[in-house]
C-alpha cells in the first residue's frame, strides 16, 4: 500500500507530502483504519450469517427432539437423538413419496424445459424467417405477468385437456411456464456464439438438426447449466401451481403441498418432531446439493439479472 | 439459404410454441373473457355481464385493504431488501483492507459469507414459511422468539406476532427480506468485483471516506443492477401468495390484515363459492398493476449507462 503523491504532475491537485513522521503517521492511521473496517464489517456479516444460519440449525436439531421437549424447552438441544421423528415423517406422513413425485416432476420439467427453450432459442437466435421477432416477443412478454393471474383459466384447460390433478400435466405446465425466462436467456446466449464452427458443420453436409444437437448444445453448455439450475430451484418451489393444479390424490403431492399439509396436521395432533423432520427432509438435500454446487447456483441464479 | 431451413424452423418450433399457446397463451386470453361473465361454480353457464365484476372489485373494501397491503409490500420489502444487500455486499467487497496489498479489497471469508447468506434463496418458500410460523409461535414459554427475547432481558417485549393484527404483516415482511437478502449481496458483489479497483484507490487517494466512495462510485456505477433487482423484488413482493397462505392465521388473518390480492384471487375461485367471473377480474386488475410498477421502474432507472 503507497500513499504516493503526485507532486507536479499536471492535473493533479498539489497536495504536498509532509515529513516522513507525518508520512508515517499517515501510514499508520490508515492501517489502523483497516483494521478497524475489518473488524467492524465482520461483526455485521457474521451477525447476519447467524441470522440465516441458526434458524436452519434449530429446526434440524429440533428435528430429533420429542415434540413434549420441543414445547417444553424450544432452545435446548437435543437429550438423545428421536430417529422415530424421520421415520415417521418418510412413512407416515408420506414425506418419502412426496420427495420421489418431487424429483419426477422437477427432473422431467427441467429436462423438457431446456430441450424446447433451447430448440425455440436456437430458431429465434440463428434464422431469419417472418415472424421471428413477434415469436420471440410473445415468448418474452411472458415473463411480465403474474402466474396467479391466470389460476381460473389454467384450471379449467388443463381440466378440459384432461392433465389436471397428474404428474404429466403438472411437467407440461411447468415447462410452459418455464419457457419465458428460458426462451430469452438463451436466445441472448446463442446469439454470442461464434457461427463459424456451426457453418462448416453445415457445409460437410450435416443437417441443422445434427448440427444443433452436436455443435451448438455443447457450446452452449454453460448456459444451459447455468438455467438449468435456474429451473431446477425454481419448480422445486413452486407451490401455487400444484395448490391449485394437483388437488387430487395424496399420493400425486409434492413436497411442498405436503409440508403444508403436514404443518396444518401436526396443528391438531401435536406432532411437532415430525414436522421438523419433514422440513429436515425438504430443506437438507436442496442445501448439500448447493454447497456442493455453491459457484454454479449463484452464476446461474443471478445470470439473468445482470443480461 | 439451403433448403429444409423453414422445415427444420417449424420442426423446432413446434412444440415449445404449442406448450405455450395452449397452457399459457389461451388461459391470458381466456382471463378478459372469464372476468366479463358471471360464472360461478354453482352455475354451469354463464352469461356476459360486461364490466359488472369490474365494479364489484372497485366496490370491494376488501379488495383495496389486499392491494394496500401489496403496495406496502412493494415499497417496503424492496428497499429494505436492496439496501442490506447493498451494504453486505460492500462489506464484503470493498470492508476489508489486507497487507501490503491494494488498499481496497474485501474481508476474508468472504466466499463463506456469501454460501450462508443464500441458503435461504435455496430453500422452497414453502419450507421457509412453515419454519418462521413455528419460530413466530405466539406462547411466551414455547415459541422460540419469545424465548429467545426472555432470555436475552427483552422479556418486555414478547408478542403474540402472527396473532397481532398490528404485526402481522410486518412479520411476513422480515420473512421475506430475511429470504431474499442473500441473493442480493451475490448479485451486488457480482456486480462490484467487476468495477475496477482502480477507480477506488484514485477516490481513496482523493481523501475520500467509504461512506462517499459508496455513494459517489458505487451506486451509480450499479445503479443498472439495481433497477433490476428492484423489478424482481418487485414481482415477488407482488405475489406473497405463498408467505402470507403459509403463515397467517386463516389465510391471510387476523381480520385480514395480511391478506393479498393473488390470496384473495385464490380464495375467491376456489373457496368462496367459486366465483371464477370475479376471479379473473381480479387477475387482470393484478395484471395491471404489475405493469404500472413495471412501467414507472424503468421510466424512473433510465438515464446514462456508465460504461467501465
Amino acid at each position: 500500500m503507497t500513499t504516493e503523491t503526485f507532486d507536479g504532475a499536471p492535473g493533479s491537485s498539489p497536495r504536498k507530502s509532509g515529513t516522513p513522521a507525518s508520512d508515517a503517521a499517515r501510514w499508520k492511521w490508515r492501517r489502523s483504519e483497516g483494521g478497524v473496517l475489518n473488524a467492524f464489517s465482520h461483526v455485521f456479516l457474521a451477525v447476519w450469517a447467524l441470522m440465516v444460519g441458526l434458524p436452519l440449525l434449530w429446526a434440524l436439531w429440533s428435528s430429533f427432539k420429542s415434540s413434549g421437549d420441543i414445547l417444553s424447552h424450544p432452545l435446548s438441544l437435543p437429550t438423545h437423538l428421536h430417529f422415530e421423528n424421520w421415520s415417521h415423517a418418510w412413512t407416515k406422513a408420506n414425506m418419502g413419496q412426496y420427495f420421489i413425485n418431487t424429483i419426477i416432476v422437477v427432473g422431467f420439467s427441467t429436462v423438457g424445459t431446456m430441450l424446447f427453450g433451447s430448440m425455440a432459442a436456437y430458431v429465434l437466435a440463428r434464422f431469419e424467417f417472418p415472424g421471428n421477432r413477434l415469436i420471440y416477443f410473445i415468448f418474452v412478454a411472458g415473463m411480465a405477468f403474474p402466474v396467479v393471474m391466470v389460476l381460473v383459466p389454467l384450471f379449467f384447460v388443463t381440466t378440459n385437456l384432461g392433465i389436471i390433478n397428474t404428474l404429466p400435466g403438472l411437467i407440461l405446465v411447468y415447462i410452459a411456464y418455464s419457457l419465458p425466462f428460458t426462451v430469452f436467456f438463451m436466445t441472448s446466449f446463442f446469439r454470442t456464439l461464434p457461427t463459424s464452427v456451426a457453418e462448416a458443420a453445415l457445409v460437410d453436409g450435416a443437417s441443422h438438426t445434427r448440427t444443433f444437437f452436436q455443435i451448438m448444445v455443447p457450446m452452449a453448455k454453460p448456459g444451459i447449466i447455468s438455467i438449468g439450475i435456474f429451473n431446477v430451484l425454481g419448480q422445486w418451489n413452486q407451490y401455487l401451481l400444484p395448490l391449485v393444479l394437483n388437488q387430487g390424490d395424496t399420493n400425486k403431492w409434492v413436497l411442498t403441498q405436503g409440508l403444508a399439509d403436514l404443518a396444518v396436521q401436526q396443528g391438531y395432533q401435536g406432532d411437532w418432531g415430525g414436522l421438523f423432520a419433514g422440513l429436515s427432509i425438504a430443506m437438507l438435500p436442496v442445501l448439500a446439493v448447493y454447497i456442493v454446487f455453491q459457484r454454479q447456483v449463484q452464476a446461474g441464479l443471478t445470470a439473468g439479472a445482470l443480461k | 439459404m439451403r433448403h429444409g431451413k423453414y422445415r427444420f424452423i417449424i420442426g423446432f418450433l413446434a412444440i415449445p410454441l404449442a406448450l405455450y399457446g395452449v397452457l399459457v397463451i389461451s388461459p391470458f386470453v381466456q382471463d378478459f373473457q372469464i372476468s366479463m361473465t358471471d360464472w360461478t361454480g354453482l352455475t354451469p353457464d354463464k352469461h356476459y355481464i360486461g364490466f359488472d365484476n369490474y365494479r364489484k372489485i372497485i366496490h370491494n373494501h376488501l379488495f383495496w385493504q389486499s392491494l394496500w397491503h401489496n403496495v406496502l409490500l412493494l415499497l417496503i420489502v424492496p428497499v429494505v431488501t436492496l439496501a442490506l444487500g447493498l451494504f453486505f455486499a460492500f462489506m464484503l467487497n470493498v470492508g476489508g483492507r489486507r497487507k501490503g496489498s491494494a488498499s481496497v479489497a474485501g474481508v476474508r471469508g468472504s466466499g463463506v459469507y456469501k454460501i450462508v447468506f443464500f441458503f435461504p434463496q435455496v430453500l422452497s418458500v414453502a419450507v421457509i414459511a412453515i419454519l418462521w410460523q413455528q419460530i413466530y409461535n405466539p406462547d411466551p414459554e414455547e415459541g422460540v422468539l419469545n424465548v429467545v427475547l426472555n432470555s436475552i432481558g427483552l422479556g418486555s417485549q414478547t408478542q403474540s406476532w402472527l396473532g397481532d393484527p398490528n404485526l402481522a404483516l410486518a412479520c411476513i415482511m422480515a420473512v421475506m427480506v430475511w429470504a431474499n437478502v442473500g441473493f442480493y449481496v451475490v448479485l451486488f458483489s457480482a456486480g462490484m468485483s467487476s468495477i475496477p479497483t482502480e477507480i477506488y484507490e484514485a477516490a481513496l487517494l482523493d481523501g475520500a471516506k467509504r461512506t462517499t466512495t459508496f455513494f459517489r462510485v458505487t451506486l451509480p456505477l450499479l445503479s443498472d443492477t439495481v433497477a433490476t433487482g428492484w423489478v424482481y423484488m418487485g414481482i415477488i413482493a407482488m405475489d406473497a401468495f405463498a408467505y402470507v397462505q403459509l403463515m397467517s392465521v386463516n389465510n391471510g388473518g387476523p381480520n385480514e390484515k395480511t391478506d393479498v390480492v393473488p390470496l384473495l384471487l385464490f380464495k375467491t375461485a376456489f373457496r368462496d363459492n367459486s366465483q371464477y367471473g370475479l376471479a379473473a377480474a381480479m387477475g387482470v386488475a393484478m395484471l395491471i398493476v404489475t405493469l404500472v410498477f413495471a412501467v414507472l421502474t424503468l421510466r424512473l432507472s433510465r438515464r446514462e449507462r456508465i460504461e467501465f
